[in-house]
């Protein structure tokens, strides 16, 4: 009846025990808190069922610093492992148990976190700067986010029922085929991530189109703010590299439960290849995440150094180089497979050449700050502190791209130091500006900034303390994913220096909780009456913050790039004209088919045949309801609309 | 002001501090990359080396020009030039796309050129022979065969000063990466396939060797060291290891490839020559229990 699922999937040891509980009763908070305030309503009608992309935005960053918060526990554990399983100590966790400990921490930390907290913020704000009242199709944003948030609650589950792949967070066979890996941990990896990633994929169809076709009249390509230009190219890379993604988890879902032999060490399968695939996934996964942070800085630095943006066309063809790039580099991850000196030597060199735009947006940040009015607000510090940083990392990427380098460095911490240089320097720096930059216009105050400097400290030294003794312990031999090592290698200070770094970073996080409780606390002070608190350039700051349901009550064409800012120097007044408008329905079907593909992965995991049959006809049920359902919108009269306009100017 | 002197000061001090404290844990150790003993390692150093240096003439001027212009043209400060709507600028961005092009160009040469000189697959030129010596990833423990000696060991290998080493690898395990860092490194290991890296040491010595891919549960203990040692402390090693009384064939090869961990120095007599091609083929072909195993499954799934 349940499959492979037996009360032993439910006995753990005492680390996961704690675990479980810090799980169960943050849930249950949750839940009580909601029957004591009676939200249950308001959050079905307001959140569950929301089709506006600015509510799903929210939901998308909610999830993702919620998994921070578990990724980053993750960190720290491994850390103090690490620093403290020496020799005749074997530290607090079992090999296995610190094998998923860090696989759950990178899926985490990629997955679940970047990706949402990208796709929170391209959600909020990509359909404001383009100037459109809704994203192209609205109903599958809210399935897409679902998924995301199903695949994240599938990943949890992992910790209450069964486990996580002790693999690494890509999974490498033949390690995760069943030979190795016979438990449930990899198939948990692979579902939670498989039904995310294809709610990322459709996502990343419905952006595309979104900046494609819905931009306001009048804004050609050309005219299109920086963070669209880095949204469009990262949507072409989601749509690209995805279905590869969907398709080597499939293949290595079928290897693991129907027996076949696509990556198996024997019988004709070919582990080589799933390495190929999944890097040609995972390297245009980087420049999916990284590309969106360089659009926030883009118009960050813009609008704090009042100025326009330096070299924008050059900016989009570096976008544009980027794109093709990053598609043709995928094999630096693995020189160390023997591919040969040729093949070795040209991949080496391609990625090299992707330095070259990279380095191009740099220096035209640092002109757009030329001759500017630099203010250092908590945005601008990010910046600063990325271009500090990124660069190291840039540095360590540009060594490890020449083959006979990377031979060396391979796998060792100097890898884990690089990717982290440039995952937090860049993209988690960038978001972090990125929602301190937009948090007033979605809810209507700002962020305290007091709190915010010290977030950002703590954040900039603790990256510092905690990676740059990792770049050293590579060069002395330490690899990775070590859950022991010889007190003889004298590697264990290196280690504590790092678990320092680490709870500075810790701290930083700290504050950043601070600085949203007092936020929230002295809303009153911080509130952003004008839609326009820090003199903005772009659409987005032209409406109302919080934004109106409709974004925008009328939509007059756009004659320039920084179309909001010249529009304030020449004092226009725009007439307005009040027109109906059309707003998608809220529906639950989105959620109810995350629901089911949930159900589904989990029926996979633990081989129960009958939940798998009875999801898979929900989700079928699902659509075809759904594609019949003619009455999926409704209209905002010009009067509604000129009500709550004018409400909202007198409030 | 003198409070924000006071803001910097504090900041270098702790600069200097991180920089002291570093520079005391690393007394006494080697950083095994930096400190190469064998003539691959000491080219990949110099490439390190090269590489840095041309990567720090775009770092310097980014450094300085970010720290630079953010601090002068800071909002308080209204006496510098302030060109809101100044936003393109030929020649400027030609340096800058210029620069670098140059610089990346001057390394994909030498990336070119260090990739075939360096390619592990590459025998090294010497006019002494070369010593071939297999090696096996299993779990969790380093298997390394001496075919033409005669003789395997577990966990260490020893191998001559100043003559090339041809180690040819596999695994009988999931996917390895072997990697002896003062030597040079480091290449895969998988099962069903051979790998080659061509080392030589340039002095005697003791040097760590370890598995650099995760490998599965006992995947940190597997270490080795790796003993250089002249000519004649080498031959007179392998007599010694032909009379171990250790004898490597079929049986005990199953025995030893059965998942262990912080398994001891050993040696072997081989009894079996063609020990590393058999391991090979063990993961060639059909898999004999492989459409078993499928339809066993599609039975269970029915029966439920």
């Amino acid at each position: 009846m349940l499959g492979k699922l037996t009360l032993d999937a439910f006995k753990h040891g005492p680390i996961v025990t704690v675990g479980q509980i810090s799980m169960v009763l943050g849930a249950l908070s949750v839940v009580g808190l909601l029957f004591y305030l009676k939200r249950w309503k308001w959050l079905w009608r307001e959140w569950i069922t929301t089709v506006d992309p600015k509510k799903i935005g929210v939901m998308y960053i909610v999830v993702a610093l919620v998994m921070l918060l578990r990724s980053l526990s993750d960190a720290a554990m491994m850390r103090a492992q690490q620093a403290i399983s020496v020799g005749s100590n074997h530290g607090f966790l079992s090999s296995d148990h610190f094998q998923q400990v860090f696989t759950a921490h990178g899926t985490m930390m990629i997955f679940f976190v970047a990706m949402g907290l990208m796709f929170g913020l391209i959600n909020l704000i990509v359909p404001l700067q383009i100037g459109a009242r809704d994203v192209a199709f609205p109903f599958l944003n809210a399935t897409s986010f679902w998924l995301y948030a199903m695949g994240a609650v599938l990943l949890n589950l992992s910790l209450m029922v069964g486990e996580i792949g002790a693999t690494g967070w890509l999974a490498y066979p033949p390690l995760s085929e069943l030979a190795y890996s016979p438990g449930v941990g990899v198939d948990y990896w692979i579902w939670s991530i498989q039904i995310a990633g294809i709610g990322s994929l459709l996502s990343g169809v419905n952006f595309l189109v979104t900046i494609l076709k819905l931009r306001r009249a009048g804004m050609t390509l050309m005219k299109m703010p920086m963070f669209v230009w880095s949204v469009l190219g990262s949507m072409v890379l989601v749509v690209v590299a995805f279905p590869i993604l969907t398709a080597t988890l499939a293949m290595l879902a079928l290897d693991r439960s129907l027996g076949m032999h696509f990556f198996t060490a024997n019988a004709g399968g070919n582990p080589m290849m799933y390495i190929n695939l999944i890097w040609a996934w995972g390297h245009p996964e980087v420049y999916i995440l990284i590309l969106p942070a360089f659009g926030i800085f883009s118009e960050v630095v813009a609008t704090f150094s009042k100025k326009r943006l330096f070299g924008y066309a050059y900016m989009v063809w570096a976008i544009i180089a980027i794109v093709f790039l990053s598609f043709v580099v995928w094999l630096h991850h693995f020189f160390t497979m023997g591919a040969g000196a040729n093949v070795n030597a040209f991949f080496g060199i391609m990625t090299m050449v992707i330095a070259v735009p990279t380095g191009i947006k740099v220096f035209n940040w640092i002109f757009t700050m030329y001759r500017g009015r630099v203010q250092f607000t908590t945005p601008m510090l990010w910046f600063l502190s990325f271009v500090l940083t990124f660069t190291i990392g840039g540095v360590a990427g540009v060594l490890m791209a020449v083959p006979a380098i990377d031979f060396q460095v391979h796998n060792s911490l100097f890898l884990v130091a690089h990717f982290h240089n440039m995952i937090i320097g860049g993209v988690v720096f960038g978001y972090f500006a990125g929602l301190t930059y937009w948090f007033p216009k979605i809810f209507g105050f700002k962020l305290n900034e007091r709190f915010g400097r010290y977030a950002f400290w703590c954040w900039s030294v603790g990256f510092l303390l905690a990676f740059i003794p990792l770049y050293i312990l590579g060069m002395m031999g330490a690899t990775r994913r070590l859950d022991h090592y010889d007190a003889s290698l004298g590697w264990q200070g290196l280690f504590i220096v790092a678990g320092v770094g680490v709870m500075v970073i810790l701290a930083g996080v700290g504050f950043q909780v601070l600085q949203l409780i007092v936020s929230i606390m002295q809303r009153d002070k911080n509130r952003d009456k004008t839609g326009d608190p820090w003199d903005g350039r772009t659409l987005e700051w032209s409406t109302a913050s919080p934004v109106p349901v409709y974004n925008f009550a009328t939509l007059d064409p756009v004659t320039e790039r920084d179309v909001f800012w010249s529009q304030k120097q020449q004092k226009q007044a725009a007439k307005i004209q009040y027109e109906d408008i059309h707003i998608p329905r809220n529906t639950p079907i989105g959620f109810l088919i995350a629901v089911s593909a949930l159900l589904f992965g989990f029926a996979v995991i633990w081989e129960i045949v009958w939940l798998n049959v009875v999801a898979v006809l929900c989700i079928i049920g699902l659509v075809m309801y759904r594609t019949l359902d003619d009455n999926t919108e409704y209209v905002l009269t010009a009067q509604e609309v000129k009500a709550l306009e004018t409400k909202g100017a007198k409030a | 002001m003198i409070y924000k002197m006071r803001k910097i000061v504090a900041g270098i001090c702790i600069l200097v501090g991180f920089v002291v404290v570093l520079a005391l844990l690393l007394q006494g150790h080697t950083i095994d990359v930096l400190q190469p003993a064998g003539i691959v390692a000491d080219k990949q150093k110099h490439l390190i080396i090269i590489a840095t240096l041309l990567a720090i003439i775009v770092v310097i001027p980014v450094y300085a020009l970010t720290i630079g212009v953010a601090w002068k043209y800071r909002a308080s400060n209204k006496k510098a030039r302030y060109t809101p709507d100044w936003d393109h600028d030929k020649l400027i961005e030609g340096v800058w796309w210029g620069i670098p092009i140059i610089l990346i160009g001057i390394l994909s040469v030498i990336t070119w050129q260090s990739s075939h000189e360096l390619d592990p697959f590459r025998a090294i030129k010497s006019d002494k022979p070369t010593q071939k010596i297999q090696v096996v990833a299993l779990q969790w423990k380093w298997l390394f065969i001496y075919p033409e000696e005669k003789i395997a060991t577990v966990n260490f290998v020893h191998i001559p000063v100043d003559r090339p080493v041809d180690f040819e690898i596999t695994a009988d395990a999931p996917m390895n990466s072997f990697w002896i860092p003062q030597l040079g490194g480091q290449i895969y290991a998988m099962s069903g396939m051979t790998t080659h890296l061509h080392l030589q040491a340039s002095k005697a010595g003791t040097y760590q060797g370890s598995s650099a891919n995760i490998s599965g549960e006992g995947f940190a203990d597997m270490r080795f060291t790796t003993e250089a040692e002249s000519e004649g402390d080498f031959q007179e090693w392998i007599e010694d290891a032909k009379t171990s009384k250790d004898v490597l064939d079929t049986t005990a090869y199953k025995t030893l490839a059965a998942p262990s961990r912080n398994n001891n120095k050993t040696t072997y007599v081989l009894a079996d020559e063609k020990l590393f091609d058999t391991v090979i083929m063990k993961f060639m072909g059909h898999e004999p229990d492989a459409q078993r195993s499928f339809e066993s499954h599609l039975h269970r799934q029915v029966m439920q």
